[in-house]
């Protein structure tokens, strides 16, 4: 993953609170692993268009507890195909917030910043700042620990556990 | 004490840890299904990492999508079970069973372990005092590789379950009335640790049921602690030699817990979760007339024999109600055979009740039970998310076996003592 001092910009996609890993990619889609196929369906449960409307840049802003319900990888990996640059939520469920991690996705956790549907964002993530272009409102938030910050930058987890284990 | 944050903490012989420090540790268990090994299979391939540190830890269980329902899981389930060969991994093909009643069932999980699993009610083994939790494939494919996962060390709530319970009322009205109570993210990131009078009351089954739905609340792991009833079920099953807690790691006393929340079951009805959430419960005696057109009785929620005894119990000599369809899937092959031998099955086919082979299938809209636009379900399983069951114009009702079959003969939900 390549976030190191990267801006992501792009057009706000707004929901609420408890979107969960069934309206995030339904059961019914997890017949593949592939992200382009998942990516057909991401957010299906709560926006029908979304895949349709959705691209390369965009950001996700929801409520509290995005993403619980089931451990499907395939919920993160959905919405990083569609082209989501970062997912923003006042609180993410537990196993989401791994798999985001583990696969690279973006996420921030951050509440009260106002933006609505189709407003044009911009957030640094490396210092933690973001900026709602149409109605100038800005805010902050804090950078990852060193810990998940390290796994990012190895690339995912697997590059970090594959690091760990030539060191041996 | 906190059962859950010292079985991290002697794994690590680490005396002190704070809550939020990140840790990686040793996993005694590296759980994965038909769903969520495809995408660990493609993580581990893609790495370039050619060993596996713990194949003999990792489990995987053909249970969701099979037997087969289609070409395209039937080609899923056979990659996992060629790659499970591939690595000498114990594999469980379909009809062998549900995941979380199967490795309990099985031997494979023993008090202090701690389980990782890539499915979110991995939580289930923290009902033989063990810390399991929900992780993704990714974490799956890192701990064949290292033997390790990382987590975040974290706060626990304990739980005390006070007063008795009452007719019809077991682990799932317990569970669903706490997480009615603090809400689906109230025990985010954190641990929950049951104790109280009321442990002594509840079965195996009850608590393996509870512990199943702590993710519900958002929680890392549910624990209980290994008790005589623990070691009666796992005596003749372990695979590995295990200790039980220390004597003064009682979960009774408060140290060391961030908060306690005191439940008084005695005012506790049978629940009814309305859709769709799991929190959004009312008592089976304060609602309307609800017709439903399907029953579900299974899963690994409600889906062990004691379930099924519960059940056969109300519906015994009475017929399912001819406008709703009644489907009972045991949870695992054992529990299917035990129902033929002790008659229960023939008490059900009696009934009317659709009997299934051992699968998830209705409980994630999967197969076997899916759900019309429009249609309601009552269903012993953990989750009524919009659309969890079928079409995301369906509602699911979540609520116990007793219930179920009681809702499966009245045709709309009711209460055993009600029909
Ligand atoms: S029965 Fe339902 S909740 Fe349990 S593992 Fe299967 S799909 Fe998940």
């Amino acid at each position: 993953m390549s976030n190191k001092g990267i801006e992501i910009s792009g057009r706000v996609f707004k929901y609420g609170d408890n979107v969960d890993t069934d309206q995030i990619i339904p059961a019914r889609y997890l017949d593949t692993s592939d992200p382009e196929e998942l990516a057909k369906h991401a957010m299906e449960g709560v926006d029908e268009d979304f895949a349709a409307n959705v691209s390369s840049g965009d950001i996700i802003i929801a409520g509290k507890n995005f993403g619980c319900g089931s451990s499907r990888e395939h919920a993160p990996l959905s919405i990083k195909g569609a082209g989501v640059g970062a997912v923003i939520a006042e609180t993410f469920a537990r196993i989401f917030v791994r798999n985001a991690i583990n696969i690279g996705l973006p996420i921030i956790e951050l509440s009260g910043f106002e933006a609505k549907t189709g407003d044009e964002v911009v957030v640094e993530l490396r210092r933690g700042k973001i900026k709602n272009l149409t109605s100038g409102k800005e805010g902050t938030f804090t950078h990852f620990p060193e810990f998940l910050s390290e796994i990012i930058q190895a690339g995912g987890l697997m590059e970090s556990v594959k690091k760990d284990l030539s060191e041996f | 004490m906190s059962l859950g944050r010292n079985i991290y903490k002697n794994r690590l012989n680490r005396k002190r840890l704070n809550k939020g420090d990140f840790i990686k540790i040793e996993v005694d268990v590296i759980l994965s299904n038909d769903i969520t090994t495809p995408l660990a299979i493609d993580a581990f391939e893609a790495s370039g990492i050619t060993k596996m540190k713990a194949a003999d830890k990792a489990v995987i269980v053909a249970d969701h999508f099979t037997p087969n329902k289609d070409i395209a899981s039937a080609q899923q389930v056979k990659k996992v079970r060629d790659f499970a060969r591939k690595w000498g991994i114990r594999f469980y093909d379909a009809g062998c069973g549900i995941e979380h009643t199967l490795l309990p069932e099985e031997g494979l999980v023993v008090p202090q372990d701690i389980v990782i699993g890539a499915d979110s009610h991995s939580v289930t083994y923290g009902a033989l005092g063990a810390v399991a939790s929900g992780v993704g494939s990714t974490d799956v494919a890192a701990a064949w590789a290292s033997g390790e996962a990382w987590f975040k060390f974290p706060e626990a709530v304990k739980v005390v379950l006070n007063g008795s319970l009452e007719p019809y009322v077991s682990g799932k009205d317990l569970i669903l009335y706490i997480i009615s109570q603090i809400g689906t993210d109230g025990a985010l990131y954190k641990g929950l640790e049951f104790c109280g009078p009321v442990m002594k009351e509840l079965s195996l089954d009850s608590r393996f049921t509870m512990a199943n739905m702590v993710i519900e609340c958002g929680a890392k792991y549910g624990i209980m602690e290994a008790d005589h009833k623990v070691v009666d079920y796992i005596e003749t099953r372990a695979r590995r030699p295990y200790t039980l807690q220390p004597e003064n790691y009682s979960i009774d006393k408060d140290d060391e817990f961030d908060e306690i929340l005191q439940v008084d079951c005695s005012k506790i009805d049978p629940q009814i979760a309305f859709p769709s959430s799991p929190a959004n419960c009312r008592s089976v005696y304060s609602i309307e007339k609800t017709p439903v057109d399907q029953v579900v009785l299974g899963s690994c929620t409600n889906g062990r024999l004691e379930d099924f005894k519960k059940a056969a119990k109300i519906i015994e000599g009475r017929k399912v109600c001819r406008d709703l369809r009644f489907i009972v899937i045991p949870s695992t092959a054992l529990i299917y055979r035990q129902m033929l031998e002790s008659g229960l099955m023939k008490i059900f086919a009696d009934s009317g009740a659709i009997i299934s082979p051992p699968t998830c299938g209705p409980c994630l809209g999967g197969h076997m039970g899916v759900l019309a636009e429009g249609e309601r379900a009552l269903s012993t399983t953990n989750r009524n998310f919009p659309g969890r069951m079928g079409h995301k114009n369906s509602f699911v009702y979540l609520a116990n076996p007793e219930v179920a079959a009681a809702t499966a003969v009245a045709g709309y939900i009711a209460a055993p003592d009600q029909v």
